[in-house]
C-alpha cells in the first residue's frame, strides 16, 4: 500500500535519559525515523527530554519538545500540535509505555491522532507476560512454565512445585530492573518483592530455569500486508541466565544447523504475524543445546538495542523502514537504502563475523557487584566486524578500552584455580578473559563447558587465539617470520598483544609489519555478501587479498569518535562527532568517520562519506589513516578517547586539525598547567603532588584539610575522594591507591563553593563563549552530577566578567582552535580553575540548543582555518536568550547493586535531561519531573545527616514541613532538630532493635530520604545501607542538601503541576541572529 | 599445511589452505550466499559440476549430520571457504566437514578472500576454474581452467538422477516425481502431506508416467543447462493437460521449453536463502532458497498459454509460471528450502489443492 495519504503530521517520542538498558540505539532508531519520516513529507513533532541527542537538534523535526516524558507533558504537547498520528515504537520501553497510558487515558481519541505501527492491543499481548502465555499457547509456541503472581506467597509455593532455580521477571521494565534468578527460597523472597515493587503493574512472573541453554535472538519485521522477514539472528556466547544486553554476542548465529536456523526463524514469523506486528521486533529463544527443544523467552514489539546492533552488524536500517511500515507503505515499496535499486524486502546475508561486547561500569564503581545476571548492568557496548570469529572477538576486546590488548588480564591470570572455576560458574564481566587463562591452564572444553555453559564451538575458537598466544611468546620477537606475523595479524591480534607476548615495543611490531608490507585491506559491508553492487560507505578492516575503499577527489578529514557509552563519556560525545561531520561535508569536505559503537548515529552508514567501523586504538586508527591517507585528522569531539589518541596520530605523521598535541598536553599535564595559570595570574586550589604517602600528609598540612586527593594511578576505581583529616587521608592512602614515585597522588584544597562551567570556541584570537552555567550542588559533587542553570541565576556581573576574562585568557594562551571547557569554583568571592579540557564537553549539546550557537559547526569550521570574527562573531558572552535551560543528572543505581549513591567528586550519572521555561522555577520544575525526581508532596521524609551539614538541614526540614511531611530522624539529627524547635519522630539506627530505619524503608513507611555522607566512621556503612534501601524501595534519597533544596523549593512553588504551554527547541532564541547576539 | 588454490578462467588465482581431500577438480565457479545450510548445499544434486564458494566464512561449525543430507552423495567438485571450521560442536554432528568431504573426496579449500572471488563472479560473470592441491604452477592451471568444458556441454543429469524407479509409500494421492536430480527434501514434502510418490528416471516416457497412474506429476530440480534435456521435456509436453503438474528449479526451465519458452543464462545465478520473491497472484513477498544458473527469458512467455506468477524483487527475473488454463504451474526456486526458509512450503499445499480440484 502506498503511504497513507491522510497522514499530514506525525509526532514521534523519544526515550529520554541515557539509563542501563536504554542508551544511545535510541537515538539512532528516532533520528533515522524522523528522517525517514520527513522523506515522505510528512511534518514531524518529537518529544524528548534527553537534550544530548541528535534527534532533538532543530533540523531533524519541524517541531523539536525538549520535555519532560510523561503523559502529563506529552499530553499538553499533542494538545498544542495536534499530530495526526503518534509514533510509539522507536523510544523504547519509556515510549512504548508513554504512548500506552495517553492512548489509555483517551487522549489520543479526544484529539483524534492515531496511534501508528504495531497496534496497542499487539503491544499488550506481547508486554502482559499473562496474554502473551496465552497468545503463545494458543500458536502451539512453547513458553517456560511460569506463574504470574502479585506477592511473594503465590511465588514460594509455585517454586516449591516445580523446584529451584526459578527466575522472577517484573512485567513492563526494562534491561531486566527488578529480577533475577533465585536459587532458594530466601533468595526468591527477596527477588519478588523486589520485582514487584518495580512493575509498573505490580506483577511478576516466576518461570521455570533454563539456565545454560542457548540464547539466540531474531530481529524479524513485518509490514501490514502480512510480509515477513528477518534482519538477522544473533547468538548469545554467554547463555542463558546471562541478560543478552550483558553477553557476548556474536552475528550471524554460530552453532545451529539450518535446520535448527529455520525452525526459529519459522516460529518468530509466525509469533510476529500472530501479534500483529507492524515494524520491527524482537524474538528471544532458548534453545537446548541437547534437542530440538526451544522455547520463547520474550518479544520487543518495537525498535531495541538488538535491533540497532542487527541493524549496524547487517546494514539493514531497521528503524527506518519500521517507520515507513508505521505511515502504510509495504516493505517492498521501500527502497533499500543499500544498494539503491532493490527493495527492503529481503533478508541480508552477511560476510563477515559481528561480536558485540558489553561495556560495564566497574571501573567507576569499585564496590559494585559484578556479577552477571538476567538483570542487565552494562552502560554500553562496542561491535566489532570481522572476517572469521577470532579476530572479530578480539577486535571487540580492545575497541573496549580496558586496558586489554587480547584476552590476557593481569588479575584474572592472578586468580587460583578454585577462584578461576569460580568465575567461570558465576560469570562477572571478566569471565571471557577467565575462558582463556583456563584454556591458558589446560583445561579441558569439557570442564570449562561443564562450568560455564558456554559452546565448545566457542570454545575451540577462543583456544586459536591462545594457542597462537603461545606460538608468539614462544617465538619471540625473532620467531616473527613474515608468514608468522601475518598469520597472527590475520587471526586479529593486535600489534600490542603481539609485543607483549613477543617481548617487544608495540613500535617494534609496527615497523616489522610495515617492513613487510603487511596492511589490512577494508571491506564493504553490503547486506547481501558482495552478491550485488552496493553504495554504502561502510568499511571494517581485514588481513586479505582485496580491498573496496574507494576515496573521493576532494580534501577529506578524519573524525575519530568516543567509542562504547560509558560513565563520564556518553552519548553527548557522539552528538559533538555527528556535528563535526555534517559541518565538514557542508564546508564541502569528505568526512571520514571511526567509531565502534553500535548504538550510535555517528556509526549509522549514511552520517559520514565513509565510515570505518573499527577499534578506536591507535593501530587501528592509523591502519585506516594510511589508507586515507586524510588532509587532518579531527580528535576534539571524541571525547578522552578521541584526545588519546591524538599524541600517537601526530607522531605517525599526520596533521591533527584544531588544537595542538603540544597545547593539549599543556592542559592535561599538572605540572606544565600549574605553570602556565601561574604565568597567567589565574589561580587555582593550593596543591600539590605526592610521590609517596609522607609527601602527600606534607602537602595536606600546608594547605590544611579539607582536601581532595586523587591518584595518578588508580588500583579500583574509588578513584576522587575529599578527605577531612589526617587519619582518613591515611586510610585513604592505605585501601584505595598505590603512591609510588611513577605512580604519585595528586592533593589539592577542596575548596567549599559554587562551582560553574562554561564552554568555549575560540580560534586562537577570538574567544566566544555561548553560555555560562551555575551547578546546583557545589564544588565536590561532579560537574556530570550536578544540576547545571543556564544562564546562572545567583551570579555578580563582575564574577561573570571575570569568567570571561580568564577563559579568553586561557583560551588565547593554549592556542584553542576549536573548543574548551573549563570548571571553575567560586570560592568565598575568589574564582579558581578547577580544569581545563581542550576539547568539547558534555555540556555542548545543551549549551549548543539553549543557546542557539551552533558550537561544533563553528568550531569544526574554525578548525579548518575560518576565523570567527568572519563568521560573525567576536570575544566575549554571547548575550543571553530569554530561556531558561536546567540539566539534571540521571543515575542507574537501581540496576547497579552495592554502588553507593552518594554524590561525591566522582561521577556516577549515566545520562541527563534538560527543562526548559521562561523562569527558574518551572525550568528546574520540568528538570526533576524528567528526570524522575519523583518527589512526592507529602507523607514521611527520613533525615539522618552528617553533623557538618547540620545547620544546612534545619532550613529543608522546615520546607518538609511547610510542604506538610512528617520528619523521621536518627538520633544525633533529632537531638539537633529538636533544638531548632522541630518535632521529630526518633528512629532506631541499624543494630538498636526493630523496626530500625531499613525496616522502615523496606515496609515502604518512609517517601523521601535525606541523608549525608559521613566518611571514615561507623554509620558510613549504615548511610550506605540506607542508600541502598532507599534505591531498591524506590524511595527519593537525597545526597547532596543543594539538591535537596531547590527541588522542595520547586515543589513548594509549584504544587499543583504546570500548565505553561510548551515551547519548541526552534523558538527557543528569538528572531536575532547568534552572531547578531554576540556582537553587540 | 598443505597449500591449495583455485584458478579461474580469467588468470586469477587464490591461494589457501587444502583442509579436505587432495587431488585436483575443474568445474563451473559459483558462489552461494547462505550463513546456514553447507550440508544441503554439497548434497544438493543440482551443483553436480560446480565448485562452490561460500560467501559465509564460517562453514563447518555445526559438523555433518546424515539426516540433513539432500541426497546420499555430495557432488560438488570443489569447495572454497574462508574459515572451514577444526571443531565443530552441535548434538547431532556425527564428524567434521573435512572428514566428509575427505570420504566424498571432494577438494576443499580454505582460508582465501572469498569476498574477493565473489565479488570477481560477481563483476565478470561465473567462470569456469581449478581447484587443485596438487600442480599449482600458475601456466599450468591457467591453461588447464581454460579447457574446461562449459557447463552447458555437459551432460550432467544422468550423473545425478535414479535409473530405477522407486516408490516412498505414502496413504494419500500418487505423486510421480521425475529425478532431475532430487532434493530429498521434495519426496519428504510430498511425504508429510500424506502422497504415496512414485520417483522416477529422467528417461521414463510419458505413457510409463501415465501408466503409473498419478494423481499428480512433479518434475525436480536438476543440475545443467535445461536445453540439454530435450527428451524430458518431449516427455513433458506430452504429460501437459493430462496431469496436475508442478515443476521447481530445472522442473521450472523444462515445464516452461516444454510449453515453448526460452530460457537462458544468467551472469551469476541466484545461490542463497534470502531472495524475496513476488506472488503476483496475492502481491505478497517470500524469502525464498535459490539454486540456478539458467532462468527463463520473460519475452519468450509473449504470446504462450502462460502467465508470470512470480518474479525476483531483486533482479525481476521470472520465478514461476502457471498455465493460463491448465492445472500446471512451475517454480524457479525452492519451496523445499533444506537449505533456506520454509515460508514457500504453501506451494505444495497448492499442488495438491490442485490435484483434489482437478480429482472432482
Ligand atoms: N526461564 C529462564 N531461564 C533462564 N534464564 C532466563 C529465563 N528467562 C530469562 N532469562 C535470562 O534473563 C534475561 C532477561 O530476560 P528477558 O525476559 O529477556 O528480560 P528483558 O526484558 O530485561 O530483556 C534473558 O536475556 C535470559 O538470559
Ligand atoms: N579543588 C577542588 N575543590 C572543590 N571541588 C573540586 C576540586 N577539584 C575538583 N573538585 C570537584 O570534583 C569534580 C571532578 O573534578 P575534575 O577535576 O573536574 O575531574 P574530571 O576530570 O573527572 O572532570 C569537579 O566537578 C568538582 O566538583
Ligand atoms: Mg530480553
Ligand atoms: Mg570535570
Amino acid at each position: 500500500m502506498p503511504r497513507d495519504t491522510s497522514l499530514k503530521k506525525v509526532m514521534v517520542i523519544g526515550s529520554g535519559p541515557i539509563i542501563i538498558g536504554q542508551a544511545a540505539e535510541f537515538d539512532y532508531a528516532g533520528t533515522q525515523a524522523c528522517r525517514a519520516l520527513r522523506e515522505e513529507g510528512l511534518e514531524v513533532v518529537l518529544i524528548n527530554s534527553n537534550p544530548a541527542t541528535i534527534m532533538t537538534d532543530a533540523n531533524m523535526a519541524d517541531r523539536v519538545y525538549i520535555e519532560p516524558l510523561t503523559p502529563e507533558f506529552v499530553s499538553r504537547v499533542i494538545a498544542q500540535e495536534r499530530p495526526d498520528g503518534l509514533l510509539p515504537t522507536l523510544g523504547g520501553q519509556t515510549g512504548l509505555n508513554l504512548a500506552k497510558q495517553v492512548a489509555e487515558s483517551g487522549i489520543l481519541e479526544k484529539y483524534g491522532v492515531r496511534l501508528l505501527g504495531t497496534p496497542l492491543e499487539t503491544i499488550r499481548r506481547a508486554e502482559d507476560r499473562e496474554e502473551f502465555k496465552n497468545l503463545l499457547s494458543r500458536i502451539n509456541e512453547p513458553v517456560p512454565e511460569s506463574v504470574i503472581v502479585s506477592n511473594v506467597e503465590d511465588a514460594l509455593a509455585f517454586a516449591r512445585e516445580i523446584g529451584f532455580p526459578v527466575v522472577v521477571r517484573p512485567a513492563y521494565t526494562l534491561g531486566g530492573t527488578g529480577g533475577g534468578i533465585a536459587y532458594n527460597e530466601r533468595e526468591l523472597a527477596e527477588t519478588a518483592s523486589r520485582g514487584i515493587k518495580h512493575s509498573i503493574i505490580n506483577q511478576i512472573l516466576v518461570e521455570r530455569c533454563v539456565i545454560g541453554w542457548k540464547e539466540i535472538e531474531y530481529e524479524v519485521m513485518r509490514d501490514g500486508a502480512d510480509n515477513c522477514i528477518t534482519v538477522c539472528n544473533m547468538e548469545n556466547i554467554d547463555p542463558m541466565g546471562i541478560h543478552t544486553g550483558d553477553s557476548i554476542v556474536v552475528a550471524p548465529v554460530q552453532t545451529l544447523s539450518d535446520k535448527e536456523h529455520q525452525m526459529l526463524r519459522s516460529a518468530a514469523l509466525k509469533i510476529i504475524r500472530a501479534l500483529g506486528v507492524e515494524g520491527g521486533c524482537n524474538v528471544q529463544f532458548a534453545l537446548d543445546p541437547e534437542s530440538f527443544q526451544y522455547y520463547v523467552i520474550e518479544v520487543n514489539p518495537r525498535v531495541s538495542r538488538s535491533s540497532a546492533l542487527a541493524s549496524k552488524a547487517t546494514g539493514y536500517p531497521i528503524a527506518k523502514v519500521a517507520a515507513k511500515i508505521a505511515i502504510g507503505l509495504n516493505l517492498d515499496e521501500i527502497k533499500n537504502a543499500v544498494t539503491g535499486k532493490t527493495y527492503a524486502c529481503f533478508e541480508p546475508t552477511i560476510d563477515y563475523v559481528v561480536t558485540k561486547f558489553p561495556r560495564w561500569p566497574f571501573d567507576k564503581f569499585a564496590s559494585a557487584n559484578r556479577f552477571l545476571g538476567t538483570q542487565m548492568k552494562s552502560t554500553g557496548e562496542v561491535m566489532a566486524i570481522g572476517r572469521t570469529l577470532e579476530a572479530s572477538l578480539l577486535k571487540a576486546v580492545r575497541s573496549l578500552e580496558i586496558g586489554a590488548s587480547g584476552l590476557y588480564l593481569p588479575e584474572v591470570s592472578g586468580l587460583s584455580d578454585d577462584q578461576l572455576a569460580g568465575k567461570l560458574r558465576r560469570a562477572d564481566d571478566q569471565r571471557l578473559f577467565a575462558v582463556a587463562e583456563a584454556i591458558r591452564r589446560g583445561w579441558t572444553f569439557e570442564q570449562i563447558n561443564e562450568l560455564s555453559a558456554i559452546d565448545k564451538f566457542f570454545l575451540a575458537k577462543i583456544k586459536n587465539i591462545v594457542d597462537l598466544e603461545k606460538e608468539i611468546s614462544v617465538g619471540g620477537l625473532a620467531g616473527l617470520t613474515p608468514e608468522f606475523l601475518r598469520k597472527t595479524k590475520r587471526a586479529g591480534f593486535s600489534d600490542a598483544e603481539i609485543a607483549r607476548l613477543a617481548g617487544a615495543s608495540e613500535r617494534a611490531v609496527r615497523e616489522l609489519r610495515a617492513r613487510h608490507a603487511i596492511r589490512p585491506v577494508y571491506k564493504m559491508v553490503d547486506t547481501c555478501a558482495a552478491e550485488f553492487e552496493a553504495v554504502t560507505p561502510y568499511y571494517y578492516s581485514a588481513y586479505e587479498d582485496a580491498d573496496e575503499v574507494e576515496t573521493g577527489e576532494r580534501k577529506r578529514v578524519v573524525v575519530l569518535g568516543s567509542g562504547p557509552i560509558r560513565i563520564g563519556q556518553g552519548i553527548e560525545f557522539d552528538y559533538c562527532s555527528v556535528h563535526s561531520v555534517w559541518a565538514l561535508r557542508q564546508q564541502g569536505y569528505e568526512a571520514v568517520i571511526i567509531n565502534c559503537n553500535p548504538e550510535t548515529v555517528s556509526t549509522d552508514f549514511d552520517t559520514a562519506d565513509r565510515l570505518y567501523f573499527e577499534p578506536l586504538v591507535a593501530e587501528d586508527v592509523l591502519n585506516i589513516l594510511h589508507r586515507e591517507r586524510p588532509d587532518g585528522v579531527v580528535v576534539q569531539f571524541g571525547g578522552q578517547t578521541a584526545i588519546n589518541l591524538a599524541g600517537a596520530v601526530h607522531e605517525a605523521g599526520f596533521e591533527i586539525l584544531g588544537t595542538s598535541v603540544a597545547d593539549i598536553d599543556r592542559a592535561e599535564d599538572r605540572e606544565r598547567f600549574d605553570k602556565l595559570l601561574g604565568e597567567l595570574d589565574i589561580p587555582r586550589p593550593p596543591g600539590g603532588t605526592g610521590y609517596s604517602v609522607d609527601d602527600a600528609l606534607t602537602i595536606a598540612r600546608r594547605i590544611g584539610f579539607p582536601v581532595l586527593v586523587r591518584p595518578s594511578y588508580v588500583l579500583g576505581g574509588r578513584a576522587m575522594e575529599i578527605v577531612y583529616n589526617e587519619h582518613d587521608l591515611l586510610n585513604y592512602m592505605a585501601s584505595a591507591v598505590k603512591v609510588t614515585p611513577e605512580h604519585p597522588v595528586l592533593v589539592d584544597k577542596y575548596l567549599i563553593g559554587k562551582e560553574l562551567e562554561v564552554d568555549a570556541v575560540s580560534d586562537g584570537e577570538t574567544v566566544v563563549i555561548p553560555g555560562i552555567m551555575e551547578h546546583v550542588e557545589r564544588a565536590g559533587v561532579h560537574s556530570g552530577d550536578s544540576i547545571a542553570v543556564l544562564p546562572p541565576q545567583h551570579l555578580d556581573e563582575q564574577v561573570k566578567a571575570q569568567m570571561v576574562e580568564y577563559t579568553v585568557r586561557l583560551a588565547r594562551a593554549l592556542n584553542v582552535k576549536g573548543l574548551v571547557n573549563i570548571q571553575y569554583v567560586l570560592h568565598n568571592g575568589g574564582l579558581y580553575v578547577l580544569e581545563v579540557n581542550p576539547r568539547s564537553s558534555r555540556t555542548v549539546p545543551y549549551l549548543s540548543k539553549i543557546t542557539g550557537v551552533p558550537m561544533v559547526n563553528l568550531a569544526t569550521r574554525v578548525i579548518l582555518g575560518t576565523k570567527l570574527t568572519d563568521l560573525g562573531f567576536k570575544t566575549g558572552l554571547v548575550k543571553e536568550t530569554p530561556l531558561i535551560g536546567v540539566k539534571a543528572p540521571v543515575f542507574s543505581f537501581a540496576k547497579l547493586l552495592d554502588v553507593d549513591v552518594a554524590l561525591g567528586p566522582e561521577m556516577k550519572s549515566t545520562g541527563e535531561v534538560m527543562g526548559v521555561a521562561e523562569d527558574y522555577a518551572s525550568a528546574l520544575y520540568k528538570a526533576s519531573v524528567a528526570a524522575g525526581y519523583g518527589v512526592p508532596h507529602k507523607g514521611t521524609a527520613l533525615v539522618t545527616v552528617a553533623d557538618k551539614d547540620k545547620d544546612d538541614a534545619v532550613a529543608i526540614v522546615h520546607s518538609l514541613l511547610k510542604l506538610g511531611f512528617e520528619i523521621y530522624a536518627t538520633d544525633g539529627t533529632a537531638t539537633m532538630l529538636e533544638q531548632d524547635g522541630i518535632e521529630v519522630k526518633r528512629v532506631r539506627k541499624l543494630g538498636q532493635g526493630s523496626p530500625n530505619i531499613i525496616d522502615l524503608i523496606m515496609g515502604n513507611k518512609i517517601h523521601l530520604i535525606i541523608n549525608t555522607l559521613t566518611r571514615g566512621k561507623a554509620p558510613e556503612r549504615d548511610g550506605f545501607r540506607i542508600r541502598r534501601a532507599a534505591v531498591e524501595m524506590g524511595v527519593p534519597c537525597f545526597t547532596s542538601l543543594d539538591t535537596a533544596n531547590v527541588v522542595l523549593d520547586v515543589m513548594t512553588a509549584i504544587k499543583t503541576g504546570y500548565d505553561k504551554p510548551p515551547v519548541p527547541l526552534q523558538e527557543y532564541v528569538g528572531p536575532e541572529d547568534t552572531g547578531a547576539r554576540n556582537s553587540e | 599445511m598443505i597449500n591449495a588454490v583455485l584458478a579461474l578462467e580469467d588468470g586469477t588465482l587464490y591461494h589457501g589452505e587444502a583442509f579436505a581431500a587432495l587431488g585436483e577438480n575443474w568445474g563451473e565457479v559459483v558462489f552461494n550466499t547462505s550463513m546456514t545450510g553447507y550440508e544441503g548445499v554439497l548434497t544438493d544434486p543440482s551443483y553436480c559440476g560446480q565448485i562452490v564458494v561460500m560467501t559465509y566464512p564460517l562453514i563447518g561449525n555445526y559438523g555433518i549430520n546424515e539426516a540433513d543430507f539432500e541426497s546420499k552423495r555430495c557432488f560438488v567438485r570443489g569447495f572454497v571457504v574462508r574459515d572451514a571450521s577444526r571443531f565443530p560442536n552441535n548434538w547431532r554432528s556425527t564428524e567434521t566437514l573435512a572428514d566428509y568431504l575427505r570420504k566424498e573426496n571432494v577438494v576443499g579449500l580454505t582460508g582465501v578472500d572469498t569476498r574477493a572471488i565473489t565479488r570477481r563472479i560477481r563483476n565478470h560473470g561465473v567462470m569456469r576454474g581449478i581447484i587443485s592441491t596438487e600442480n599449482l604452477d600458475p601456466g599450468y592451471l591457467l591453461d588447464k581452467a581454460r579447457g574446461v568444458p562449459d557447463l552447458s556441454e555437459q551432460e550432467l543429469i544422468s550423473q545425478v538422477a535414479t535409473d530405477v524407479p522407486f516408490t516412498v509409500p505414502g496413504n494419500g494421492y500418487r505423486v510421480v516425481l521425475i529425478d532431475m536430480g532430487a532434493k530429498l527434501n521434495i519426496i519428504r514434502c510430498l511425504n508429510e502431506r500424506g502422497c504415496e510418490v512414485v520417483v522416477v528416471p529422467p528417461k521414463t516416457s510419458a505413457d510409463e508416467i501415465l501408466a503409473l497412474k498419478p494423481d499428480g506429476i512433479m518434475i525436480s530440480n536438476g543440475p545443467g543447462d535445461p536445453m540439454n534435456a530435450p527428451d524430458t521435456t518431449e516427455t513433458i509436453k506430452r504429460l501437459i493437460g493430462k496431469k496436475p503438474i508442478f515443476g521447481i528449479c530445472l522442473g521450472h526451465q523444462l515445464l516452461a521449453l516444454a510449453l515453448g519458452a526460452r530460457t537462458y543464462k544468467l551472469k551469476f545465478g541466484h545461490r542463497g536463502a534470502n531472495h524475496p520473491v513476488k506472488d503476483l497472484a496475492t502481491g505478497r513477498v517470500y524469502i525464498t532458497a535459490h539454486n540456478h544458473g539458467f532462468a527463463v527469458a520473460e519475452d519468450s512467455l509473449a504470446g504462450l498459454d502462460i502467465e508470470v506468477s512470480h518474479v525476483n524483487l531483486n533482479d525481476m527475473t521470472v520465478e514461476g509460471i502457471r498455465h493460463k488454463f491448465l492445472p500446471v504451474f512451475a517454480v524457479q526456486y525452492h519451496p523445499e528450502a533444506a537449505p533456506g526458509p520454509k515460508d514457500s512450503e504453501y506451494l505444495f499445499d497448492e499442488f495438491l489443492e490442485l490435484i483434489a480440484r482437478e480429482a472432482r
